[in-house]
């Protein structure tokens, strides 16, 4: 088993975390994980993105080039990875921040109003999570109780109580998908 | 220990810390900043010595004096950054004092960019430094083997009075892993038979120094030199082997290079290929034995890197041109995809291979058609 997972969007979004999130979760899990950001001058503002392989065996390649999986929190974000992925791949999409829809038929794009949901459930800035959520649907490999653990164990203390809207934010985002799978002809 | 998620960098600061780090001294260059960002903090709170130097020179001249008291010392840096600290190196290496260096190497030359590369594997591995000396180079491809060996450079730096690098690209730097520290070790000062440390009047005096003016001793110098290398190379090579019993082809890549050929090699292995990966830990000592051996039993080797060919012309050096060497390599920052390494692994399953073309002009040839 080995998936693949980029996680992209501007700088200040929760990317470098969110990709986190999914490795903590796979690692205490008992998988093996990477985790990669890109560090280069795009971090200071522009797009940010990070790759996440998990795998059941030793990890070669921490970067990929088709990934099966894709967040994409803005609109740059989606132009850039839709070409790219893998036939049968799921591309999780923050609608909130594009005002197109998918290209491409021989992927799943799932859009999800992330920013909305966030600021329904009261933080804005929870929209990572949401989206994480939104991934979980596609990756049975993690479930929501892994990473709900993972923020239990490795968040830092101080934000502890705001894990009870983490997990409000992973389960809207995981149930939403679900619906938008349903939808999604096979 | 429990595994934890560790970011390259940082790992290395605290795995040098729990090997008993007593002096940083460094100045900051990415991709390598977050070792001396990690450092500054931890290093203070266990009351040990830190000191952002005024520049590489600096940094290195002081490692060079704090070498010489006997006590655990090291610095890092990146790629120009390190080229700036090649006098100092050559130095250390001249007084026989143990020295850590890490170089989390980015695309050059010159001030090249600051994504992952490996161009600086000769500087390493054949000199930098004038005269005659040679540095052991440790290759982690992960964040658990930069622990490790971070850990080991310290060892074999003080067994050897040995300058010890650890050389790895940005990806390594840059990227968390779970992996498992060490427990903390205390902070232990051997008692040498070579350090200064301020007991005037007590003993002997103990002069180090680079300089040898007769060159009769200096001679003498280079031979001790050569001749502790001559053990180190009979008792430090380090590698990992991957599929290599029935492999027909064999993959020779270190570091980032080294594990993306994994990718290539398991996918090319699901397609019936017998296919394997030599990953040299240590490019300095070389491999050259273990080489030597499979040369006898493969069919074709090919030499992935993310430079020109550099380690290329050590392993033709052991292959000795009885099978065919080819090279596959990404310049300048570029990492290569493991896509790309499975056409050559395809291209060699395929084609008939000769000797007569030098493997990095047939692979330029190549190139044209890549990029």
């Amino acid at each position: 088993m080995q998936k693949e997972i980029i996680i992209s969007g501007f700088g200040g979004q929760g990317v470098l975390f969110a990709g986190q999130v999914i490795a903590y979760a796979a690692m205490d899990s008992g998988k093996q994980v990477t985790w990669i950001p890109s560090y280069g001058p795009e971090m200071r503002g522009g797009t940010a993105n990070c790759t996440v392989v998990i795998a059941d065996h030793e990890i070669g390649s921490p970067l990929v080039k088709n990934p099966p999986l894709v967040i994409a929190l803005n609109l740059p974000s989606f132009d850039k990875y839709e070409p790219l992925m893998q036939v049968g791949g799921t591309l999780i999409v923050n609608q909130s921040m594009v005002d197109r829809g998918a290209k491409r038929d021989d992927i799943s794009v799932i859009l999800v109003p992330c920013n909305e949901i966030a600021e329904e459930i009261g933080d804005k800035k929870l929209m990572n999570m949401v989206a994480v959520g939104a991934l979980l649907s596609a990756l049975p490999e993690v479930s929501l109780k892994d990473v709900e653990k993972a923020l239990e164990g490795h968040l830092p203390a101080r934000h502890k109580h705001l894990l009870p809207k983490n997990y409000e934010a992973l389960k809207r985002g995981y149930e939403n998908a679900q619906k938008e799978l349903e939808k999604v002809p096979a | 220990m429990p595994k934890e998620l560790w970011k390259g960098n940082e790992a290395i600061a605290e795995a040098a810390v729990r090997a008993g780090l007593e002096a940083y001294f460094g100045y900051p260059i990415t991709p390598q900043t977050e070792i001396l960002e990690y450092l500054s903090r931890r290093m203070p709170e266990l009351g040990r010595t830190f000191v952002q130097a005024e520049s590489e020179l600096g940094a290195i001249n002081m490692v060079y004096g704090a070498a010489c008291t006997g006590v655990r010392v090291m610095s890092s840096s990146s790629s120009p950054g390190v080229s700036l600290m090649m006098e100092g190196i050559s130095y250390i290496a001249g007084t026989e004092v143990p020295t850590v260096l890490v170089n989390v190497m980015r695309g050059g030359p010159g001030l090249g960019n600051i994504a992952p590369a490996q161009g600086d594997y000769n500087q390493a591995v054949h000199g930098g430094g004038h005269g005659d000396y040679q540095p052991i180079v440790l290759a982690p491809a992960s964040v658990q083997e930069a622990i490790d060996l971070t850990v080991l450079s310290f060892d074999l730096a003080e067994k050897y009075r040995a300058i010890c690098m650890v050389i790895l690209d940005g990806c390594v730097g840059q990227m968390m892993e779970p992996a498992e520290m060490p427990e903390m070790r205390p902070v232990h000062r051997e008692n040498w038979d070579w350090n200064t440390d301020a007991k005037m009047g007590k003993r002997e005096r103990r002069i180090l120094s680079s300089i040898y003016i007769d060159p009769v001793d200096e001679e003498q110098t280079n031979l001790r030199l050569l001749n502790r290398w001559k053990t180190i190379q009979a008792n430090e090579v380090r590698y990992k082997e991957y599929f290599l019993d029935d492999a027909e082809i064999v993959i020779v890549g270190f570091g980032t290079a080294g594990r993306v050929s994994l990718s290539a090699v398991r996918t090319a292995r699901e397609q019936g290929i017998k296919v394997g990966l030599l990953r040299p830990i240590t490019v300095s000592p070389f491999p050259y034995e273990a080489l030597d051996q499979l040369s006898g039993r493969v069919d074709a080797f090919l030499v992935t890197e993310m430079n020109s060919g550099q380690m290329l012309e050590d392993v033709r050096l052991a292959v000795k041109g009885r099978v065919p060497v080819e090279f596959y390599g990404r310049l300048g920052g570029v990492v290569p995809f493991p896509d790309e390494i499975l056409s050559e692994i395809h291209r060699m399953a395929k084609v008939k291979l000769g000797t007569d073309v030098h493997p990095r002009d047939a692979w330029l040839e190549r190139m044209a058609h890549i990029v």
